[in-house]
């Protein structure tokens, strides 16, 4: 009787995820909106943790959950929403609203009527995820070594475009 | 430092970028020994990186097409398969240079006036060419990913540099949300290939694609992402919104390199994920392109009429080409994507010659891009009058400007595969856009001047017009080295 | 063969990426929509990792961290336009800092 505790971590996890999600796109405050992204980010971490991607989760939580929410809720305290707080906060586009729920919901028609066997993708090539760090470690200083550099010089042009654009005063 | 992970193949593949990557670092260092009227002095180092750079790309010894030429391969792979370098990236390369440097030398004084001559300009500058290369050579799906986002977020810095101007601010914020939109789309098709083939190597993706049965599900919804962020980032209509603004708000010489550089890159990674991974699907996408590519021409032409800001006019008519360049993909065969990779090059060319007399427009108070500002300038400055009718001859592809040959390849490639009635439509757009592109000739000819400021040609405005208009009536006059060059590039992206 | 199906990984990422898709589309205060963003980015990496589970592949993962590195930057970026625009309006509070789109 195979164990039905993964699914179960699985469905609540991602009950979580959703629902934090509905709740970040739909707050008027902004800060409360970075907090509901915070649960979702977790809500994810915990999915990565339960796929065998230990590395991943750890770099989601300090990174994404420990840096760029941070970052944002230093920059909403620093502009001070209060005010667009108090206007009109949808657009009035509801009716791509509907189309994407419509999209959605035919996506869960097409799920429920080919069932789970239905989407088959490619066959696993006989690998491992185990040891994670050593494998993720292999994966970027050898097969993507390229990306990996190109991905320092992103951050650089970030940091180098974040000071230009937001500093106080330029000399 | 060479090793079983980096070898020196993978180092002369790199060359150009690691140079530009050096020389950028070298502009923020020195950039803070110098004297304010002494910055120029960054543009000549950022010139200097793009001169190494061409350097160590070109048919000279030590330069990578001799290297290639000399142990007789067509193609170079690199860094385990995630790039290779044949001569559809070798032309790309090239463009990304000279659009760079083009960019670089009319900026100086464009900045000069707007106060915020700092060195991170030519920096950003040079690392989003580098972005651009990897585009042009990259057959990973990480790889190409990465390129792509070092260029556009080096755009993105680049549109709102003007930090006080609030046009600056805001056309640099509907750019990134767009952009950031359309990545996160593209990601999300790119994301699906990897899990339906096992592999981020566009190749082994190419295959996986062909052994799946027709119509799945799984491999639409990857088309259509796919579809959709590529067609955001080369302008296409329904998602071109972003275009206009992000022309008119951004530094002129922002607008000259974004609308060439950034293009063409985005062009060149259309063309890879089309012919490559894309390439067993064509009879689900060709429909979506042509569809778009109708639309893009339609909205284009149609919006640029009743334009009264030449830079949102460009940008209009950027969209418009990015359309005709789209019916390149539609035919497909060699004669389509010889046209396109032309029309890239020209376009770079009439382009950057165009905004540069627009940049040199900016005098004190006067912003210099409506088209009142442009009245009478026969009379203030017949060089730069007549250099503007030539380029905007060359964009609406009047021969013998280089812009006919373009287009004349493109439509040819429309008619040999029996697109006759898209080959129609076109031929009227062009007809329409030149209504348009004579609203500022009648403007600069026929109306009497306003003021006497005269648009001062600065050194190096000079030298870039100098060079834009040279390669704009020689390619329109003796087309036959670029069409030779084009038609082997696209003989080995093809085979 | 994970015990839970991959295809129901890939329906929750589209089901997250869908919200953050309606969250760009229908919210006019920017740092939100800076937000659906970030939802969006983590969509793809949901399916990333599905997919590298199934696989028994790091690549996935790897091209996750890549996906997790591009969205700090844009939203570095993003949030440093915003100060720019912030800083240039100061006199009109944050209205502006709400888009009228399309």
């Amino acid at each position: 009787m195979q164990s039905v505790l993964p699914s179960l971590f699985f469905y609540a996890l991602a009950t979580m995820i959703l629902v934090s999600a509905v709740v970040t796109i739909t707050r008027r405050n902004a800060v409360h909106s970075v907090i509901w992204l915070i649960s979702t980010l977790l809500g994810i971490a915990g999915l990565f943790l339960h796929q065998h991607a230990e590395f991943l989760a750890a770099v989601q939580v300090i990174v994404y959950i420990g840096g760029i929410t941070v970052l944002f809720l230093f920059v909403i305290m620093l502009v001070n929403l209060d005010e667009a707080a108090k206007k009109k906060q949808f657009a009035g586009q509801w009716k791509i609203v509907v189309i994407c729920a419509g999209a959605l919901l035919a996506e869960l028609g097409f799920f429920i009527f080919k069932g789970a066997e239905g989407f088959y993708f490619a066959e696993p090539a006989g690998g491992s995820l185990q040891p994670n760090t050593q494998l993720i470690a292999l994966a970027l200083y050898r097969d993507y070594l390229l990306p990996f550099e190109l991905a320092s010089l992103l951050l650089l042009v970030a940091m180098i475009g974040a000071v230009v654009l937001a500093k106080k005063d330029l000399k | 430092m060479l090793n079983e992970y980096f070898s020196s193949v993978d180092l002369l593949v790199l060359k150009p970028a690691i140079l530009l990557t050096l020389f950028a670092i070298g502009v923020l260092l020195t950039d803070l020994m110098l004297e304010p009227e002494q910055k120029y002095l960054n543009a000549v180092m950022a010139l200097a990186g793009v001169g190494f750079a061409a350097y160590s790309l070109g048919p000279w010894p030590l330069g990578l097409q001799h290297q290639m030429g000399m142990a007789g391969a067509d193609a170079l792979e690199a860094f385990r398969g995630a790039v290779i370098v044949d001569s559809f990236g070798i032309y790309f390369m090239w463009l990304f240079l000279i659009a760079a440097a083009l960019s670089i030398l009319i900026s100086i004084r464009y900045l000069e006036i707007e106060g915020e001559h700092r060195g991170e300009y030519y920096a950003i500058m040079l690392l989003a060419t580098v972005g651009m290369m990897i585009l042009a050579i990259g057959m990973d799906l990480i790889t190409l990913f990465m390129g792509l986002e070092l260029m556009v977020i080096s755009i993105y810095i680049l549109t709102g540099y003007l930090r006080r101007d609030r046009r600056s601010n805001e056309a640099a914020l509907k750019y990134l949300l767009l952009g950031a939109f359309s990545s996160g789309i593209l990601l999300y098709g790119m994301s699906l290939l990897y899990g339906l083939s096992g592999s981020t190597d566009l190749r082994i993706i190419a295959s996986s694609i062909s052994q799946r049965p027709a119509g799945d599900p799984l491999v639409l919804i990857a088309v259509i992402t796919i579809c959709g962020g590529l067609f955001f980032k080369i302008g296409a209509v329904p998602f071109h919104q972003w275009l206009p603004d992000a022309y008119e708000g951004a530094p002129h010489c922002v607008t000259a390199f974004m609308s060439v550089g950034p293009k063409a890159a985005a062009f060149a990674l259309l063309i890879r994920m089309f012919l490559v991974p894309l390439a067993s699907v064509r009879d689900v996408w060709l429909p979506l392109v042509i569809g778009v590519a109708i639309a893009t021409m339609t909205i284009g032409n149609l919006a640029a009429i009743t334009q009264s800001n030449v830079k949102r006019m460009l940008g209009y008519s950027a969209i418009s080409h990015a359309g005709y360049m789209l019916l390149g993909i539609v035919s497909g065969n060699e004669n389509g994507l010889k046209g396109i990779m032309i029309y890239l090059m020209v376009y770079a060319f009439m382009n950057l010659g165009a905004m540069a007399v627009i940049v040199a427009m900016r005098r004190k108070d006067i912003i210099g891009d409506e088209i009142d500002d442009f009245a009478g300038l026969v009379y203030k400055s017949p060089t730069a009058a007549v250099l503007m009718l030539i380029f905007l001859l060359s964009l609406a592809g009047i021969p013998p400007t280089a812009g006919f040959i373009g287009k004349y390849f493109i439509f040819l490639s429309l008619i040999e595969t029996g697109h006759y009635g898209l080959a129609v439509v076109a031929v009227l757009y062009v007809a329409v856009s030149l209504y348009y592109y004579f609203q500022i000739v009648t403007s600069m000819f026929t109306r009497e001047a306003t003021d006497n400021v005269v648009p001062a040609l600065s050194p190096g405005i000079r030298l870039a017009l100098g060079v834009s208009l040279a390669m704009t009536l020689f390619i329109g006059l003796y087309p036959n080295p670029i069409i030779e060059v084009a038609g082997n590039t696209v003989a080995s992206i093809l085979r | 063969m994970p015990p839970v199906p991959t295809a129901h990984y890939v329906f929750l990422s589209a089901a997250l990426f869908t919200i953050g898709m309606i969250g760009v589309l229908t919210r006019r205060n920017v740092v939100i929509i800076l937000i659906s963003i970030e939802l969006m980015l983590n969509a793809v990496n949901i399916n990333l990792v599905a997919f590298s589970n199934l696989l028994q592949s790091v690549n996935g993962q790897a091209f996750a961290i890549f996906v997790i590195v591009d969205a700090a930057a844009e939203a570095a970026v993003g949030l440093g336009i915003v100060i720019a625009l912030f800083r240039n309006k100061e006199t009109i509070q944050a209205d502006e800092i709400d888009l009228m789109k399309w």
